[in-house]
């Protein structure tokens, strides 16, 4: 009983944060503008990281935790250097 | 899981709401993005799922692996304090930038610089 509770509401979470997903993917596909397209990469970034900690909790092993971590942070480089890119047109000045 | 896991029902019942609330909400952020009229309404439908949905699943990952190895796991705290730290600078700057960018353009939809 436990076990299938369990197993109904990780493939529910699973199946909302893909259509998720979904949606921040359409937004950086056809984003009127460039910021649109930002926002929804990092939207993508935080739903690929929640994703990770789902899959952790169905298969019970803590290796995804890290692979989350790194999602997460890489994001908010990736994120940060996207703003400034367009702020000032270059990354590195 | 199979079915005849060690876990009570109570771990069971309250990591898979857990679990749900973070993953709706994170959903429903998606929405929002998808759905709303301009930039600077979508940007606040994804910290839905930015703040409270990855918090939901995270309670949820420390409760569920608390139970299963019988010892406190807290490891997943690392993710909530990097989560609350970059999110609003990397959003911040964002903003700036599409500010910077709309005032530039003349758009009428942003306040002129001061």
């Amino acid at each position: 009983m436990s076990g299938a509770v369990l197993h109904w509401s990780i493939v529910l979470a699973q199946l909302l944060l893909a259509f998720g997903m979904a949606c921040a993917a359409y937004r950086v596909l056809r984003g009127p503008r460039a910021q649109d397209r930002v926002l929804g990469l990092d939207t993508l970034y935080v739903t690929t990281a929640i994703l990770l900690l789902t899959y952790g909790i169905r298969t019970g092993t803590t290796l995804y935790f890290e692979a989350a971590l790194v999602i997460a942070l890489l994001g908010f480089v990736g994120t940060a250097a996207m703003a400034k890119f367009l702020m000032r047109g270059e990354v590195i000045e | 899981m199979t079915d005849d896991s060690p876990l009570g029902l109570v771990t069971a019942v309250v990591t898979g709401s857990l679990l749900l609330l973070g993953a709706g909400l994170a959903a429903t952020g998606a929405l929002g993005l998808l759905r709303l009229g301009s930039f600077y309404e979508r940007l606040h439908a994804t910290t839905l799922g930015t703040t409270l949905g990855m918090g939901s699943v995270l309670i949820a990952s420390m409760f569920f692996f608390s139970v299963l190895q019988t010892r406190p796991v807290i490891h997943e705290l690392v993710i909530t304090v990097v989560m609350m730290v970059t999110t609003p600078i990397s959003l911040m700057l964002l903003v700036r930038a599409a500010l910077y960018r709309d005032r530039r353009e003349g758009s009428r939809e942003v306040p002129p610089a001061p």
